[in-house]
Parts: structure tokens; sequence; C-alpha cells
């Protein structure tokens, strides 16, 4: 998977760095690398570095090798490996990890130079397998590959020095695997966030290893701004993806960086990249939509942006699942556009899907949160904008006709009933007690985009 | 209640409502080591909106981001003008 010699180019974590050139000797599977020939792996590594090496262990050896991101709630997990059909799980710690029958535990640990000598002959096109979120709040599995995957990277690496990359994403989700992959492809060296670093901290990393091309989302660079450490990174590319980039956040980032290269790309885990806009604009060219841009085709239709290409992931891993491309190869992207002039804007998510910070949420997993409460007896969970986050969550209610008492301890109830049982980006920032909720003519609850 | 005191109030609600530590308040505190992440600021700023009828994160791009406690309420005090 490396470009060029692999000595010298660095993964700096919070922690440690490590030398690629390290894994030429050594492993950070106990030199365990053959047992794994063949296998499907869920790894599910906290540390961001050794998942990193993990990975460019892995890849040609497994048969599949599923990403955990570091916020998977251990709980999933179970549904992850009997979907990946695993027989194999890759973790930190033996103990904390599930083990059904039949499946091998694993741990990573920072590369030791190994007894035997390895063997990492490629044998197997290893599927990739990213995690996206599912209605139900359980992940979906979806299919990649080193080919899809890298479709978007230029082969041409950048004139001038290489390039060090860096990204306030977990590499596990697809905006930071594009920059794992860019880095590793593109022989350059990588700063690694680390869970629940504080911005400021991470910022100071990544100016003292000097990074120049760093990824984030228009929430994580919002962040970054009302930090005193934003002006000590010095990048010559600034990219943001996984969320709406708002004209907002473009200038403030071209204010901040006048000489960097402001780059915002659409992607999604099932629909790859599928173009950049490097214009400091909001929003694409309309002249985009119904177009082959560069390898993709690019249609909107029923007001949503389909795209089909190479970049794309093929399906969803599991018996009962759904298609992911349509009979004629588009993925739908589910992203709503308007068209406005010459220029074409996202304007929220189909089926009302609520995008915090760049996770995505779907309003039925927390409407049946709420509706668990003994005084609930309908909710309706929409999308609020916000100029931090993007969006937050916004809850109305309709109470049962036994409810009484004071609103606002109710609402504080039914916030907290909700903490207990959901991650905190999904709990209803706010509570609307409403008299009805408007029920379309088939009986569903009626959304309009956010 | 004036535009600092709604702010002041609406940090320590929302740090409770969050389960976060907030840091001892003053203007020189650096918003991003006051113990409250970006969804708390998000819920902050929905509130203030709500309360004083302005946005100023989504006004005019005249003005930097807001590094400190004191840059924020400033930045209030001038939307709400």
């Amino acid at each position: 998977m490396r470009g060029g010699a692999a000595s010298g180019r660095m993964l700096h974590a919070a922690h440690a760095s490590f030398d690629l050139g390290s894994l030429e000797r050594g492993s950070c599977l106990d030199g365990r690398l053959a047992e794994l020939r063949g296998r499907s792996v869920v790894l599910a590594v906290a540390d961001q570095a050794l998942a990193a090496l993990a990975l460019i262990e892995l890849d040609g050896v497994a048969r599949r090798i599923v990403l955990c991101p570091a916020d998977v709630p251990p709980e999933h997990l179970p549904h992850v490996i009997a979907t990946a059909e695993a027989d194999a799980v890759v973790g930190d710690d033996a103990a904390a990890l599930p083990s059904p029958p039949a499946v091998a535990l694993f741990v990573a640990r920072p590369p030791a130079a190994a007894a035997t000598g390895i063997e990492r002959q490629p044998q197997y096109v290893t599927e990739w397998i990213l995690l996206t979120s599912g209605t139900t709040g359980v992940p979906k599995l979806v299919v990649h590959s080193l080919e899809s995957l890298t479709r978007p990277i230029a082969s041409s690496p950048a004139r001038g020095p290489l390039p060090l990359w860096s990204t306030f994403y977990d590499i596990r989700r697809y905006g930071g695997l594009q920059v794992f992959l860019r880095a590793m492809l593109g022989g350059g060296s990588l700063v690694l966030s680390s869970p629940g670093e504080a911005v400021g901290a991470y910022l100071e990393r990544a100016a003292a290893h000097g990074a120049t091309h760093i990824l984030g989302t228009p929430t994580h660079w919002r962040s970054a701004l009302m930090s005193p450490s934003v002006r000590k990174i010095r990048p010559r590319y600034v990219r943001l993806s996984g969320e709406i980039a708002d004209q907002v956040i473009l200038d403030h980032l071209r204010d901040c960086y006048p000489d960097a290269g402001l780059v915002h790309a659409f992607a999604s885990t099932e629909a790859g990249v599928a173009f950049e806009v490097a214009d400091g604009k909001s929003g694409f060219p309309a002249e985009l939509a119904g177009a082959r841009a560069a390898d993709v085709d690019i249609k909107v239709a029923h007001g949503s942006l389909h795209l089909r290409s190479a970049r794309t992931a093929s399906r969803y891993l599991g018996a009962d699942a759904e298609p992911l491309r349509d009979a004629d190869g588009f993925v739908d992207t589910g992203d709503m556009v308007e068209q406005h002039g010459e220029r074409c804007y996202f304007v929220g998510r189909r089926g009302g899907v609520i995008n915090v910070g760049g996770q995505k949420i779907h309003p039925e997993e927390v409407e049946a949160v709420i509706n668990s409460h003994p005084h609930v007896r309908l909710s309706l969970v929409r999308g609020r904008k916000s100029p931090i986050t993007g969006a937050l969550v916004i809850a109305d209610v309709v109470l049962s006709s036994a409810a009484a008492g004071d609103a606002r301890a109710l609402e504080h109830e039914i916030k907290e009933h909700c903490r207990a049982r959901l991650p905190r980006h999904k709990v209803p920032a706010a509570i609307n007690f409403v008299p009805a909720l408007a029920v379309s003519a088939s009986g569903k609850l009626e959304r309009r985009n956010a | 209640m004036t535009v600092r005191t709604h702010v002041l109030a609406e940090f320590q609600k929302v740090a409770q409502e969050q389960g976060k530590k907030l840091a001892p308040l003053s203007d020189s505190l650096v918003l991003l080591e006051s113990g409250l992440d970006s969804l708390c600021f998000a819920i902050i700023v929905a509130r203030l909106e709500d309360r004083l009828g302005v946005d100023p994160f989504n006004a005019s791009t005249q003005t930097d981001f807001p590094v400190t406690l004191g840059d924020f309420i400033r930045f209030y005090e001038n939307a709400a003008r």
C-alpha cells in the first residue's frame, strides 16, 4: 500500500511517533500476521496509530478488514462481527473484547521485531469495510476496496516538498481514511488526532510537526477558529468535508490562511468522493450536475444528488441488506440539492437525517427513545441549523393525556431519559411541546427537510 | 438582564445539563479551555438566538470568531445593538 520508501516517514500520534520503516522489521500484531491470512478481521483498536499500522500490515493479507472507529459503542460489536462473518478481532485489550465462539482474538501493540521472518506477500484483494449510521442506531457495513478508496487520489505526486498530512477526523471514517491513504500513497507523513484530545492541543501538535495539508469538517474548523492556536499552523492546503461548507466558514478560513489552497469536497461513505470545489464559494457549479466530472457521473433526481463511479462502495454487508446502488449503478446520496442561478446548494438530507458536526442522526432512532417515555404519545425529531455544528437535534413532542405538571420539569425528565439511552449528540437540545403533529395520508409523520 | 448576564447564565446552564465541569468564568477565559465542547457551544448559540434574537456567528465575516469569553460577550453585545 505504501508509496515510496517507508523509512523516515512518520505517523505522529499524541503519545508517540512511529517510523513506517519499523514495519519492515517488525509487526504490531505480535508477529501473528500469518494467522490472520485469509480471515475476516474486525479491527477494533482504540488507538489510531496502532490501527493505521495494522491496516498497512493486513491489506492484502486479510480477506476482509472492518474498520471500527474509536467511538463505536461496544454493544454494537457483536452485530458487526456477525454481519462481517468475522473470524478474528484485533483490539487493544483481549479482556475487553467480545469473544464469540470461533473468533480468534489478537492484540495490537507498538511494533516489535518479530521472532520469525514476516511473510507479507499480498494474496487477497482485501475488502475494506466502513461503518455508517443506520436508522436504528446499529451501524451498517459498507463494502469498499483499496481500489475504490484510492480512486479519488491523484496519481501524480504534488510538486514541491512532500506534504505532511493531518486530520481532525478518525482515520477509520471515510474522510479521515482519505487523508491516511493520501499520506501513505503520496509518500508523506501523517499527524493523527487522538480521541478526546482538545482542539487546541491537536493544533499545537500539528503545528509542532509542521503539518501542511489538513482536513476537517466545517464543525472541526469552526472549533479551531475559536482556539488561540489556530494561527500556529501554516497549512498549504485546507480541506473540508463531511458536512455542508457554508460561505461563512469558507470566508473565515480564507482570511485566516490567505495563501492556502481551500477546498471543500463532497463525499460520503457510500458514494465516495464525488467532487471537489476550489473556488472558495459554497455549493458547486450547476454545470457539474448532468456532467461527467473526472470519472464520476453526477445527476440530480427527485431533488437528491445521485453519483455513479468506480469510487462508490459496492454493497452493504448482511443477508437482508438493501441495495446500495440502483439498477443503473447510481448511489442515491439522500443529500438534497437546489439550484440558484449557476450554482447548486445542499439544503439538507432526505428523510430528515440530521448532520451534527459530521455525525449523521436518523430521527427515527431518537423518536423511538422519546416515545418510550411513559408521558409521551408521539414525537417528531428534526434538525435546527447551527453555525457551530451545522445542525442540532430538536424534538416536537405530543404528550399523553395522563401527563401533568410543570412543562420544564417534564422537558428535563425527557432529556434525561434520552441521555441515559443515547450518545450526547443525539439527545435533543430543545423539546417543544405541541398539541398535535401532521400525519400524511399514508399514515406517516410529515417530515420537512431541515 | 443584560447580554452579559444572559451569556453567563447559558454557559452555566448548558455546562450543568451536559455534565461538563465549567472553568471559573472570566473575560480572559479561552472558550476552548472552559470545559465546554462544540456541541455545548452550538446549544448556547441556539438559545441565545432565541433569547436575544441575534446570531452573530451567522452574520458578518468582518470580525474574527471569538476566542475568549470576553470576545464572546462583545460579539453578542455588538450584534444586539
